[in-house]
């Protein structure tokens, strides 16, 4: 019989197995809200003057009884005007379209460009899905970790970057990418990377689209097929018709 | 989900096909009905209503097809895809609950493809679920259970135990009265459903999506409604399970009792969950007369006050001090003192007073040679005063209230006065237009409606007025005008009364249907009806004068009632079931039944006779009411001539025929009489605002001598309060 003594013994060499618990394979933002310094209902959110016209001119595009249909458009103007959706965003857009808060949160948790929490003023979204990462997605996001010193999902002490790992944005052709709020830049390379990064930092706004060169998914260089002529009508059509 | 009113009228796509076959069927009697199409379930041919879907049609020749969404009260969500069944000619199966039926379609309920598709959904739901059905509250009456065992798979793919686990879900704190497990939802959105469309309360939602989808409030706060108690018998699975009931026994050790609940005048049909003379849960039993499935908060958690503050002894004054003592001396020295007292005594019954003990004590106080047989709760006698059913009945029955097209609320806060009326004109506001309109303070009836004004003389305006809803009023084909206790108890209540029966008077000219009776008067107490109909006088307020009076006889009479407003010598029994107020004041106690202890009748408040059956036996020492009175009339020495049970309600009979017709409205229809009788005395009205006495959600839960004894009602307000604290 193994007396406690031995198993404390083992269990400091780390013969005994601690108790088991299986990994939590969970999205990285939570589906209930937790108050927050940053995050409560206290906060208070206001649309500015010319979000106000916008949101009139949302409104003017639904027609009656389907107000409700503006929601997403009107989120959208809160984030872009907070920088991210804080509740009381969502409050104030519950107000707005006249509907129960809780309908409001159910789309606001919805969809993922929705961000509920603080984040950097640039939101670097690197691809990883498969062609991106065979054309070197990983060389990008390791760059940008290195550059930044930050990982997935931080955001850098001067509240400048946050760094995310998406799935595909469907710039396959142009791989690798990443999309830096509204902007895609894609043909990265590491050095263009960095630069990208260190213009941002010096509040500049760097020129987005293909690095390499070409226009956008042009091939680099000369065309490679269909160069000749195209065809005129009636062509390859028989000649008794 | 949400219908504003706006959308209501553009989106006509929200209501469900069965809601509308409802509609159809009941608004345009003329119409031409669409010819029927027909359908084969297995083979079995069935002729349907176009729009019928294919569950319905499956379920009209016997064929139940498993659902764990589809509720046929709520709006079809159809994100279970448990109903899946094969159509002929289909390439995939479709979800029945959704999907209306098409002429000469062969659904095949029984198919190899309906088998494998709801062998595949119960994996899919399984695989998300926990299994803990061994702690699970809803093992033994949980649709999962019974349905994996039908249809599931008698073994298990899943592995993945060490790679990812199963999804787990953080429970949500939503007040005292639901447990939530969140991790065994199943994602079929009844709750969510029931919250939106029939209480009203947009509180409860899905956030996230996929595989982190989850039901919750989203941020910390209540789901606190008068209806919420709903969800836990709505939930197939056993998320939301009831907070008071958790633990405390399985749905096979439990005798079931049908009864009548007795804590609101509505007289819910419900089932009294019992185990070793103790009751355990009351679960309502369908009635689509009275509360269709439903069952308000209070009839359903407020049992947990049957077990305390009970009178269990007899109980007799000794220096000054009630002492107990067994029921020979009780009777004897009650009896004395009625004897001493002659004809000088009075009677009051409280709200919970059943027909049977009404009549035992009036016949008893009868002999003796006494009119002075009181209810505590008043109501105005002017003009035919009591005489006539329909002035005090809610006339056009609960059922049909949401059939009306302009209803008009006079002085109640209808939504927790009678939660399920409430509900039904819900109903009527969400799938059928109702325009109401309400006199009285602006409460909260999760509803839109036109504050018509705060005082009763806006009766009368409507009667001449010609604003946008005096109009409609009077146009309406079919409007109901509701009347609550508060507006009738006033000083002026006879001319609230009077004003709301010729305004009635006026409006039931333009209805069609002869059966229509647009005055009704809501009760907040179960037993009154049955006290006016055999022949108690509304309101203690003579007995309040009379300074000869030697004994008064609370019959469970508890509210408001002090020893100051009697004689200072007068000897006060009190008969009931809880010390409250009324055993406070009393010079002897005799311990009652409670409503789940006694086989006893009540009336609604729209006249319907009802009985309570006998779940458990009364605690201690304590006996059915009316037998308690047969007792001590023999120590009275005027013995009551009945014996038993048949015997009494031979006596019921006799008085008034309808308090034994049991689940029948006898219904009353002479308002010009009453009428006319009323406007021989003048009643005016005053410029007073009304008020109601309960008005908001914490008024609702302790009203009554047992919710009030009840530790989960408390609970209840606690959380009322703390929510009205948070900031959400």
């Amino acid at each position: 019989m193994i007396s406690l003594k031995n198993i404390a013994r083992l269990w400091q060499k780390g013969l005994v197995r601690n108790l088991q618990t299986s990994s939590a394979l969970q999205h990285d933002a939570l589906f209930v809200h937790r108050d927050t310094a940053e995050d409560n209902p206290d906060i208070k959110f206001e649309f500015s003057p010319e979000n106000l016209k916008r949101v009139d001119a949302i409104l003017a595009i639904y027609p009656e009884g389907h107000k409700r249909a503006a929601m997403i458009p009107l989120l959208d103007l809160a984030q872009r005007q907070y920088g991210w959706l804080p509740l009381s965003a969502m409050h104030k857009v519950a107000e707005i379209l006249d509907l129960p808060r809780m309908r409001v949160y159910e789309v606001a948790t919805f969809y993922t460009m929705f961000i509920r929490k603080p984040i950097g003023k640039y939101h670097l979204q690197v691809c990883t899905t498969t062609p991106c990462w065979l054309r070197g997605s990983d060389d990008i996001l390791s760059t940008i970790k290195n550059h930044l010193k930050i990982n997935v999902g931080d955001t850098t002490c001067d509240k400048l970057f946050s760094l995310s790992e998406v799935e595909c944005l469907g710039a396959c052709v142009n791989a690798p990418m990443v999309q830096i709020n509204d902007d895609y830049y894609e043909d990265l390379t590491c050095d263009d990377m960095i630069e990208i990064l260190d213009e941002l930092k010096d509040g500049k706004r760097p020129r987005a689209g293909p690095r390499n060169g070409r226009y956008a998914s042009e091939p680099l260089g000369q065309p490679t097929s269909l160069t000749s002529e195209p065809p005129g009508p009636g062509f390859g059509i028989r000649s008794d018709l | 989900m949400l219908r504003t009113a706006a959308q209501r009228a553009l989106n006509g796509a929200f209501v469900s096909p069965k809601q509308l076959g409802v509609l159809v069927t009941r608004g345009a009697g003329d119409a031409k009905k669409p010819a029927q199409i027909e359908v084969f379930i297995d083979d079995k041919p069935v002729l349907v209503d176009p729009g019928t879907t294919v569950l319905q049609a499956a379920a009209l020749v016997g064929v139940e097809i498993p659902r764990f969404c589809y509720h046929e009260r709520l709006a079809v969500a159809g994100n279970c895809r448990m109903c899946l069944v094969e159509v002929e000619k289909s390439p995939k199966p479709v979800a029945a609950c959704a999907m209306p039926v098409m002429k000469g379609w062969r659904i095949k309920t029984d198919s190899e493809m309906t088998k494998k598709a709801r062998e595949g959904v119960m994996e899919f739901l399984l695989v998300n679920h926990p299994l803990d059905c061994p702690i699970c509250d809803q093992g033994g009456e949980c649709d999962l259970q019974d349905q994996s065992m039908a249809f599931g798979s008698d073994r298990s793919r899943f592995t993945d135990i060490d790679f990812s686990g199963k999804r787990a879900v953080e429970d949500k704190d939503i007040g005292p009265l639901i447990k939530t497990i969140m991790t065994r939802c199943i994602h079929c959105t009844r709750c969510i459903r029931f919250a939106s469309e029939v209480a009203g309360i947009d509180d409860l939602g899905t956030t996230g999506r996929g595989a982190d989808m989850q039901v919750g409030t989203y941020v910390e706060k209540f789901f606190l409604s008068e209806l919420s108690g709903n969800v836990i018998d709505l939930c197939p699975v056993g998320a939301l399970t009831s907070k008071p009931y958790a633990f405390t026994a399985r749905p096979w050790e439990i005798r079931r009792t049908d009864s009548i609940d007795v804590l609101d005048a509505v007289g819910s049909n419900i089932v009294v969950c019992t185990r070793t003379g103790e009751v355990l849960r009351i679960l309502p039993r369908t009635n689509e007369e009275v509360n269709e499935e439903w069952l308000s908060d209070k009839s359903r958690f407020a049992y947990d006050g049957l077990k305390r503050q009970r009178l269990v002894s007899p109980m007799v004054k000794v220096d000054g001090q009630l002492q107990p003592v067994d029921w020979e001396t009780a009777l004897i020295a009650i009896g004395k003192k009625i004897k001493s007292a002659g004809s000088d005594i009075g009677v009051i019954a409280g709200g919970m007073a059943d027909a049977e003990a009404l009549v035992a004590l009036k016949d008893l106080i009868n002999k003796l040679g006494s009119e002075d047989v009181c209810t505590e709760n008043p109501f105005p006698v002017n003009g035919s005063g009591t005489d006539l059913r329909s002035s005090y009945l809610l006339n056009n029955t609960i059922a049909s209230a949401e059939e009306a097209d302009v209803v008009l609320l006079v002085g109640t806060n209808i939504r927790l006065e009678a939660p399920l009326l409430n509900a039904r004109i819900r109903k009527g506001y969400v799938h059928n237009e109702t325009e109401i309109g309400v006199i009285g303070p602006q409460v909260d009836l999760r509803y839109d409606y036109t504050h018509v004004g705060d005082d009763p003389c806006s009766i009368k305006d409507l009667e001449n007025g010609n604003d946008t809803f005096a109009k409609c009023l009077k146009n309406a084909k079919k409007p109901l005008i509701i009347v609550g206790q508060d507006a009738l108890n006033r000083p002026d209540g006879s001319g609230v009364l009077l004003a709301a029966q010729s305004l009635a008077a006026l409006i039931q000219k333009n209805v069609q249907d002869p059966q229509w009776k647009v005055l009704n008067i809501l009760h907040k107490v179960a037993g009154q009806v049955a006290a006016l109909d055999v022949g108690y006088v509304p309101g203690y307020e003579k007995l309040k004068d009379n300074s000869k009076l030697k004994v008064i006889y609370l019959l469970g009479a508890d509210e408001a009632i002090e020893r100051s407003q009697f004689p200072s010598d007068c000897f006060i029994i009190y008969q009931g079931h809880h010390g409250d107020c009324g055993a406070a004041i009393a010079d002897a106690v005799l311990p009652g039944a409670a409503y789940t202890e006694k086989q006893a009748t009540y009336v609604n408040t729209e006249g319907r006779a009802q009985q309570t059956l006998v779940a458990v036996s009364p605690p201690g020492l304590a006996r059915e009411d009316w037998k308690i009175i047969r007792a001590l009339s023999e120590f009275v020495g005027q013995r009551l001539p009945y014996d038993n049970l048949d015997q009494i309600r031979c006596r019921l009979e006799e008085i008034a025929p309808h308090l034994t017709r049991y689940g029948n409205v006898e219904s009353a229809n002479y308002f010009s009489q009453a009428l006319a009788l009323a406007l021989k005395e003048s009643a005016t009205v005053n410029k007073k605002p009304i008020s109601v006495t309960q008005k908001s959600l914490e008024d609702f839960y302790m009203t009554d001598v047992i919710s009030r004894a009840s530790a989960t009602m408390a609970k209840c307000v606690t959380a009322y309060k703390t929510q009205q604290c948070s900031k959400y």
